[in-house]
């Protein structure tokens, strides 16, 4: 099987669900003739034609705004936003209309959408091409958020986001586009939205993470082993809905749960996973619920050394793991 | 107090054109049954059995013009929350009006979810719009696009009142449609007060209409109670749209007889002569019916028979939707998704 990374798994799927369903079509900004930014719609415009890969102006609430009209007249549309940071504009039209839309209208109109965006840092972006935002997205009932980690979660989730009847951002962490490689089978398969899973077994303490903490996660995980301990590592894969039943079922196995995440911590997901936790999985707690997360600081530096002393690393992540250990 | 702006003495209004007898009577129908329908829900409102009311009055004469125009069921409309008139030209019915009005569990357009006035309807094709001003923009480009790329000839008409051309989203909608060429016609009813921030506040400029140039499309402003003159110049923006010669920025030119909405007193801060003016020279239930009896198309005793009529649909729409249950509330966790209900 071949081995391919994030970014080809992308591709991969919008390739073969634009070949499936003749209703996708693909907007953002340089989507078209340039393939995007990062290359994640390469080739797409050529096989697909200008009326299905539409390079839009760059506008990103047009961008959503446009996307939410063709989806109720007949398209799937799988917008862009060329950068996570850039996605402010376009709030309101996700947050207004598009979580909202089949509810305000007691389930006659609805949004098939699916907005497409890296986020994340690691690579040099600074403030404004480093962020992660899933936190604003995932309080918004009527919107589903999904942080796939592997190049094979990537494929099939991307996959259900676009088939799913409701708006979905989709976030893809720039950092895994190239890093991270993985066996991707050709041809269709989807993965189920709002199921996390088990990347590594463990039984003394489990990490609950997503996106390319997942990684370091591991790599953490495999430093404790050597150690002697059994580190479990889940992957939310989706933010929202949260798989409720995983986190608990984690949590229970292991009695100690160390969250890990690249958003500042305030406010950060790791609140709801602990919160979580905490009300329902209080009895099997052996410690209290750990958070490690990126810090409260508008956003990580350009310079190397700020960059570093924002982002975790598997040696921080490592760290924690054993205080929590220690406990 | 100057007027806003200086209205040019109108010349007589364009003869009836394509438009038949049966036709411009329909028309004048609409328009009378909107403005009575609008009329009961203040007073409904006013005896506290509905809470809130956001009124057309002044603007029946642009929506019905611009409707007339417009194919219901195939085009696409996309309304903002003064088109009363709009969406019954369309087709919706007094009853779903007033079920939309009490909240009831009936209403087509949310069930009693939405504050009254956000209309939606899928099998007229008008789209469930929301609060934030602006937002249907880009979505009517949307929808456009989507007919486009059908290559169907259905038109989509999106109106909205020129405090939304202040949004961001005016922007970037009318430049998208300009760029692919889409078949959208935008409508925009300037009644020269969004709330209580008269134009001269709101823009720099005389017309909304100047800022189809801006963006590289057409733009006309055309006088909200001249009727016929508002069908004519929908009917040539719907057919630039069809011929695929892409968007039309129309400007209306209304009159807002009420407040803001019932939570507003324009008299905090609008000068009564000015009311006053535009309600002699520019009402466009009155002017419509001088147009009619001039053309010989109305007289008095039709004129009272359509009132008794209008009369009696309001009275059924009001019996019926009071009448009516409002949502239960355990349909509170219904239609967040597609499927399961959220967690909780």
């Amino acid at each position: 099987m071949a081995q391919k990374n994030v970014l080809e798994a992308v591709r991969e799927a919008l390739f073969e669900e634009m070949e499936r369903d003749k209703t996708v079509v693909l907007l953002g900004e340089d989507v078209g003739s340039r393939g995007g930014v990062f290359r994640a719609t390469e080739g797409l415009q050529a096989r697909f034609g200008p009326e299905r890969v539409i390079d839009a102006p760059l506008a990103e609430s047009s961008i959503v705004g446009v996307s939410i009209g063709a989806a109720i007249n007949g398209f799937t549309p799988v917008a862009e936003i060329q950068f996570a940071d850039f996605i402010l504009p376009a709030v309101n039209q996700l947050i207004s209309e598009a979580a909202k839309l089949r509810y305000r209208s007691n389930g006659a109109f609805s949004c098939p959408l699916t907005v497409r965006t890296p986020y994340g840092g690691g690579v040099h972006g600074a403030l404004y091409h480093s962020q992660s935002i899933e936190a604003l997205f995932c309080h918004i009932p009527g919107l589903k958020v999904v942080a796939p980690s592997t190049p094979y979660d990537a494929k099939g989730l991307l996959k259900a986001a676009i088939r799913d009847p409701d708006p979905v951002l989709f976030l893809e962490h720039k950092r895994t586009y190239r890093l991270i490689k993985g066996e991707v089978p050709a041809g269709d398969y989807v993965l189920p939205l709002g199921k996390a899973e088990v990347k590594r077994e463990g039984t003394d303490l489990c990490v609950i993470t997503y996106g390319l903490m997942v990684h370091y996660s591991l790599e953490a995980a495999e430093a404790l082993a050597r150690e002697g301990v059994s580190v479990e590592v889940l992957d939310l894969r989706t933010l929202l809905p949260l798989d409720r039943e995983a986190v608990l079922a984690a949590s229970k196995k292991t009695g100690r749960v160390l969250i890990v995440h690249e958003d500042n911590l305030t406010g950060g997901l790791g609140g709801e996973v602990a919160a979580i936790i905490a009300q329902d999985g209080f009895d099997w707690l052996d410690a209290p619920v750990m958070r490690l997360a990126g810090p409260d600081v508008p956003a990580m530096g350009y310079a190397k050394t700020l960059e570093d002393a924002y982002m975790l690393s598997p040696e921080k992540i490592a760290a924690a793991l054993r205080k929590l250990a220690a406990y | 107090m100057s007027t806003q702006r200086q209205r040019r003495a109108e010349a007589p209004e364009l003869k009836p054109g394509t438009l038949s007898k049966p036709e411009l009577l329909q028309m004048y129908r609409t328009m009378l049954l909107a403005r009575r329908l609008d009329e009961r829900i203040w007073l409904l409102n006013r005896q506290g059995r509905v809470a809130f009311v956001i009124s057309c009055q002044g603007h029946e004469g642009a929506q019905v013009g611009t409707a007339w125009a417009l194919r219901p069921g195939i085009d696409w409309v996309l309304p903002y929350y003064r088109d009363l008139a709009l969406v019954l030209a369309l087709g919706m019915t007094p009853r779903e009006i007033m079920l939309g009005a009490f909240a009831r569990a009936e209403d087509p357009s949310s069930g009693g979810r939405q504050m009254p006035s956000h209309y939606g309807a899928p099998r007229l094709k008008i789209v469930s719009g929301s609060s934030p001003v602006a937002t249907q923009l880009p979505r009517a480009a949307g929808v456009a696009l989507a007919s486009k790329l059908r290559r169907e000839d259905a038109v989509t008409a999106v109106y909205f009142g020129e405090g939304s051309t202040s949004q961001g989203d005016f922007h970037e909608a009318l430049n998208f449609a300009a760029v692919q060429r889409l078949p959208v016609v935008f409508v925009c009813e300037n009644n020269e007060w969004a709330i209580s921030t008269p134009q001269s506040k709101e823009m720099a400029i005389q017309r909304v209409a100047q800022r189809g140039h801006a963006y590289g499309i057409p733009g006309e402003t055309v006088n909200g109670s001249e009727v016929v003159k508002v069908y004519h110049a929908m009917k040539q923006a719907v057919a630039r749209a069809r011929q695929g010669e892409g968007p039309t920025l129309l400007e209306v030119l209304t009159v807002r007889l009420t407040s803001h909405s019932s939570d507003d007193n324009q008299f905090s801060y609008r000068p009564k002569e000015e009311l006053q003016t535009e309600q002699e020279h520019h009402e466009p239930l009155a002017a419509f019916s001088r147009y009619l009896r001039q053309a010989g198309v109305l007289d008095a005793p039709k004129e009272q028979e359509l009132e008794a009529k209008v009369a009696a649909e309001v009275d059924d729409a009001t019996d019926y939707a009071e009448k009516a249950a409002p949502p239960a509330p355990e349909s509170l966790l219904d239609h967040v998704y597609a499927d399961a209900k959220p967690q909780q």
